[in-house]
């Protein structure tokens, strides 16, 4: 075993870049090994599949066959990737037919699918290895005071849930705990983002996006923490147009917990791509805002 | 009829996998025409020569089913029949007969979708095995009628 | 009767039942098959062989060509072999010389082409031939059947069955499991569509049952086993202890007040925990039987040995209460047994988008019959939990139904009940109210109509599956409250209506014992869990075990209605075995060829009934045929071949097999 197959999937390695720096300055400062999935393609995502499935059952099943090579389980910290491998994980094993043509077709490029690869998130990682009392006792930098909203997303809470129970999983709660920051009361943690709405039906999109970020303000939140780098990426891009739109004038950075938990590291806002970020993530921010006005 | 069709003779309990075969008609549900379904009231009824008997008039399986563990409406026929299944396992091994020849299934009286499943499924396993191959003994002909009573136990 | 040892002479008759079997199989081509199989005097095709013209066919083929084996290749045995057995004995030949084979389940239903069907069912018709010649006349064995019933559960379905069976003179033992009968119906406070109060027309009847001389009514007790057979049931009830002896008390109640528990602090399951009871209590004042339980779980002497017992000194020389009570079996011997056991509630935490257990005021339906029923924790108030009164109270419907991430089904009953339960709410506190239904479904006498007047009423009926109940406020008017969230598609408009009281209508599921229920008592369960009935249309009160009955919503979602109307006909069917005092048992039992059994006692060892033992002086097995059920276990292990099953012997099952195989 040479650490988890680090599959990053397309997202990070574009908008959501500063997810893909914060998991691996995280991963490397708790001393969790993890090495890139070499040879990786893309899982997919969620619109292949409603063109041609099988053709998109292949293309995930080549990344758990190449897992499975290795010997490794998958860390994929984008929930479209971690919720596109298990489903095809499960349906492989559901429909012995579609396997057959999918293992055939492995076979042709020296592949063997395997059956069992762990596919894991970030957050069920480092829940376990090292655990929160292990991280607990490496923060340098607790983030006192700061009050954030836990985000969920969709992906992680159906329809392959990574806890047992996602409507009272605290999972992201206890991790923002860790960090000393507080957690907001948040209704929406698991509420849709709008996905691809604000791209296809920018009304929709937008509006999703509002109640999210409304709710957050409400209760006080400084920062919506989240796992996802389409959620973080809907939040933030089209923040300013949706809370706009609704005559609201406040702004919250959406950050990654992986950055939250950096931070909390001691780790340079930098190594984290914070700087990365279109709303900018300081504590004192709010100070800075009035002075500017 | 171009292709290879395999034959299969079902060995089904009146309580549970019968009743099931009734379900799946009543349910429209469509599966491979293979099976040839023989109402007996329990598994226990089921005695390996019949598989042999079956074997040797023409069929290249023998799909046997009964009530799940626990449920057998002879408190433990099922169990008789695995037993005897267990042992037909080996003696097939020794005579060269695949063991997918002989199916041993637990099929409740509500699961005619797995009448279906377990039928095209066996199907398509001795689609892919194809025709019993077996050597009849020299001078041994097929019997015209079943043997008596204790007959075929030589 | 004839039948015997002759050359076989077989009619052969193939159904077309309609299209059913003549839409796939090519029937006329099976005919012409059959008329040139061995020993086959006779074929014919016709259209429906069970109707009376089909059955006179074989009658009078038997007189005319005299037939002495019939073949019948149509619908399953299960569902006709009895119609065919009984033509062929009015034809004059003995019953079991019929062999009833299915082409319609088995063949037309499920295969789609017509060679391929046409093929089976020749195959089929081929085994069925030759194995028939085999068979031989066989007399059944009649046993006598007791003139007792069980019933097990007491709510309306048990006790309907129980009355009936005991004004027609039978005796009955009715077990529940709770220290009541009554079941849910008595946690209701009106029933639908009459709102005829439930407690009006329920609890005479509770009464009767207890009153009644036929009726041994045995609460707080579970059936443990059940042995026996159609007739002649032997079953053991385990009788909790409610350490109080119930002929003695008289239900008084004093002891409750004397308890040294001055304030009622357990939960009471009666009211669903929405009030409190004392570690000795009554579940509700209509009780039948009317005397206390004492709970072991919560009473100080029961837990810790140690108590100033002031229930024992209120009790006084009555002495009704005995803490050294201890569970007890009783042994009863019924001829016949219905099973009325009942539902459980869906669990909404299972749903958690609707928020129960997470925002106090998401009540279950349960819960608000409760709160809405005069005998109930607040006189029939309709408050919230501080005491107020809310103004919008919204009802969720389908609950736990209709939902592929629950329960697929309809539960039947939720519709109407939140009709009901928005006009109680209304009419009590005078809320307004919101019905969120997916469709509306009320087919039942006065039930549209009922529906209609709602509407009329001025509840708010929202055609849409809400998404979800949440209390983050997007609007002022938000606050505070809890919001639903739901697509209106009768306006296609995403709505959010904040209400002060969520309402779910939770849906019905078996008994979460069922499994267990059900092989006690050696029946089936569908996939979802209720019981199985013998045929869903023409026996929906029998089950495959001979004798024993289902009734009430343990078979299904079922309403009042036809709950009663269910359990009356479970109560007549067992009736009608009772009073024929006999029942004809299937001759397909074991017998030993004395001249070829070797005395191996391996048969002995394998029936599961002790039906063969083993005869020291002629050193050969015996079978008790009484005692036999007819598996055949020991025919298919006998390696001599000296025990042969009736109607599935060795000649008749291997030559069925080899017909097949055509």
């Amino acid at each position: 075993m040479s650490g988890y197959a680090y599959y990053p999937g397309c997202s990070l390695l574009g908008t959501g870049k500063s997810y893909d720096e914060s998991v691996r300055a995280v991963f490397e400062a708790l001393g969790v090994p993890l090495q890139e999935l070499e040879n990786w393609n893309c899982c997919g995502a969620t619109a292949y599949s409603s063109i041609d499935e099988c053709t998109a059952f292949a293309l995930a099943a080549r990344n758990l066959a190449l897992a499975h090579r290795r010997g490794d389980p998958i860390l994929a910290p984008c929930p479209n990737c971690y919720l596109v491998l298990t489903k095809t994980q499960r349906y492989l094993e559901q429909y012995p037919e579609i396997r057959q043509r999918i293992v055939q077709t492995l076979e042709r490029l020296g592949l063997n699918l395997g059956h069992d690869v762990p596919i894991r998130h970030p957050l069920q990682v480092l829940s376990e290895t090292p655990g929160l009392e292990a991280i607990r006792q490496k923060i340098q930098k607790p983030l006192k005071g700061l009050r954030v909203a836990p985000y969920y997303g969709c992906l992680l809470a159906r329809p392959y849930p990574i806890v047992e129970d996602p409507w009272n999983t605290t999972i992201l709660e206890d991790f923002i705990r860790v960090t000393g920051a507080e957690v907001v009361p948040y209704a929406y943690r698991t509420r849709c983002c709008g996905g691809a709405l604000t791209g296809v039906v920018r009304e929709a999109g937008l509006r999703m996006v509002y109640i999210l970020l409304r709710e957050a303000l409400r209760q006080g939140a400084q920062a919506v923490v989240t796992t996802c780098p389409l959620c973080q990426f809907n939040l933030e891009a089209f923040q300013d147009q949706a809370l706009r739109k609704n005559g609201i004038q406040e702004r919250i950075p959406v950050l990654y917990f992986t950055q939250l938990l950096g931070l909390a590291l001691g780790l340079p806002p930098k190594k984290l791509g914070l700087h990365r970020h279109l709303i900018p993530f300081q504590p004192q921010r709010k100070a800075l805002q009035e002075a500017v006005a | 009829m171009s292709a290879y069709e395999p034959k299969i003779v079902g060995i089904f309990c009146n309580w549970c996998a019968y009743t099931a075969a009734d379900l799946a008609g009543i349910s429209r549900m469509k599966y491979a025409p293979n099976v040839r379904i023989i109402r007996v009231m329990c598994s226990g009824r089921f005695d390996p020569q019949m598989v042999f008997w079956a074997f040797k008039h023409g069929a290249d399986g023998v799909l046997i089913a009964g009530c799940h563990p626990g449920d057998c409406h002879y408190q433990e026929g099922n169990y008789k029949a695995l037993r005897r299944y267990k042992l037909l396992q080996k003696l097939l091994d020794q005579l060269g007969i695949e063991r997918e020849r002989v199916r041993l299934e637990w099929i409740s009286a509500s699961e005619g979708e797995k009448v279906k499943q377990v039928i095209d499924e066996m199907t398509e396993t001795l689609r892919r095995l194809g025709p019993l191959k077996i050597q009849e003994a020299p001078g041994e002909e097929a019997a015209a009628a079943p043997a008596a009573g204790g007959g075929h136990h030589g | 009767m004839k039948g015997n040892g002759e050359v076989p002479r077989i009619g052969v008759y193939v159904c077309d039942c309609g299209t059913n079997i003549a839409g796939k199989v090519r029937v006329a081509e099976v005919v012409e098959f059959a008329r040139d199989l061995p020993g086959v005097v006779v074929a014919r095709e016709y259209k429906y062989m069970c109707s009376d013209p089909g059955q006179d066919l074989i009658k009078r083929d038997i007189q005319e060509y005299n037939l002495n084996r019939i073949v019948v290749a149509s619908c399953s045995p299960l569902l006709h072999e009895h119609t065919f057995r009984k033509a062929t004995a009015e034809g004059g030949l003995n019953p079991y010389l019929v062999h009833h084979v299915n082409i319609r389940e088995d063949v037309s239903w499920v295969h789609e082409d017509s060679d391929e069907a046409t093929r089976k069912a020749k195959a089929i018709v081929h085994g069925a031939v030759l194995r028939v010649a085999w068979q031989k006349p066989l007399e059944p064995q009649s046993v006598p059947v007791r003139d007792s019933a069980l019933v097990v559960g007491g709510g309306i379905a048990g006790i309907s069955a129980a009355l009936t069976l005991a004004e027609a003179g039978k005796q009955v033992y009715l077990v529940e499991r709770e220290p009541t009968i009554g079941g849910h119906m008595a946690k209701f406070d009106k029933t639908f569509p009459t709102l005829d109060c439930a407690a009006c027309i329920l609890t005479p009847k509770m009464t009767a049952v207890k009153d009644h001389p036929n009726i041994t009514l045995i609460t707080y007790a579970e059936v443990e086993e059940v042995d026996g057979y159609v007739g002649n049931f032997k079953v053991k009830v385990r009788k909790k202890p409610r350490y109080v002896h119930e002929d003695r008390c008289v239900g008084c109640l004093e002891c409750i007040e004397a308890c040294v528990f001055k304030e009622p602090r357990f939960p009471n399951e009666f009211d669903l925990g929405l009030s409190k009871r004392k570690p000795v209590y009554i579940p509700f004042p209509q009780a039948v039987p009317p005397v206390v339980t004492i709970d072991p779980d919560t009473c100080l002497y029961l837990r810790f040995g140690k108590c100033k017992k002031t229930c024992v000194e209120a009790c006084g020389d009555r002495n009704a209460i005995d803490f050294d009570m201890k569970p007890e079996t009783l042994e009863l011997e019924v001829g016949t047994i219905i099973l009325a056991t009942g539902f459980k509630t869906f669990d909404p935490t299972r749903t958690p988008k609707y928020g129960y257990g997470r925002f106090p005021e998401v009540y279950t339906s349960l819960e608000i019959e409760r709160l809405v029923n005069s005998s109930g924790p607040t006189g029939g108030e309709v408050v919230m939990r501080n005491g107020q009164k809310p103004k919008r109270v919204g009802i969720i419907h389908c609950v736990g139904s209709r939902d592929k991430n629950t329960n697929p089904w309809c539960s039947k009953v939720c519709c109407m009940y939140s009709l009901k339960l928005a006009h109680l709410i209304h009419e009590r506190s005078g809320a307004e109210v919101y019905n969120f239904y997916i469709d509306m479904r009320t087919p039942g006498k006065g039930y549209e109509e009922f529906y209609n007047r709602l509407a009329k009423e001025g509840v708010h009926l929202i055609r849409g599956r809400v998404a979800e109940v949440t209390d983050a406020p997007l609007h002022p008017e938000e606050e505070g409250k809890l919001i639903i969230r739901v697509e209106d598609t009768n306006i296609g408009v995403v709505r959010r209506i904040p209400v002060d009281m969520v309402v779910l209508a939770v849906g019905l599921e078996p008994q979460p014992d069922a499994d267990e229920v059900r092989r006690l008592f050696n029946i089936s369960c569908s996939t979802e869990g209720w019981f199985l009935e013998r045929h869903p249309k023409l026996a929906p009160v029998e089950t495959f075990t001979d004798g024993v009955f289902v009734a009430g919503a343990c078979q299904g979602p079922k309403d009042i209605p036809e709950t009663v109307a269910q359990a009356q006909a479970a109560a007549a069917n067992a009736l009608a075995l009772m009073d024929k005092g006999s029942v004809e048992m299937e001759p397909n039992v074991a017998r030993v060829n004395e001249e070829l059994c070797s005395g191996c006692h391996i048969c002995i060892g394998l029936c599961p009934y002790g039906a063969i033992s083993f005869n020291e002086e002629k050193k050969v097995a015996e079978v008790n045929e009484v005692l036999c059920k007819g598996c055949g276990t020991c025919t298919a292990a006998c390696p001599s071949g000296a025990l042969s099953q009736n109607l599935f012997s060795d000649h008749e099952v291997f030559s069925e097999i080899m017909g097949v195989l055509l």
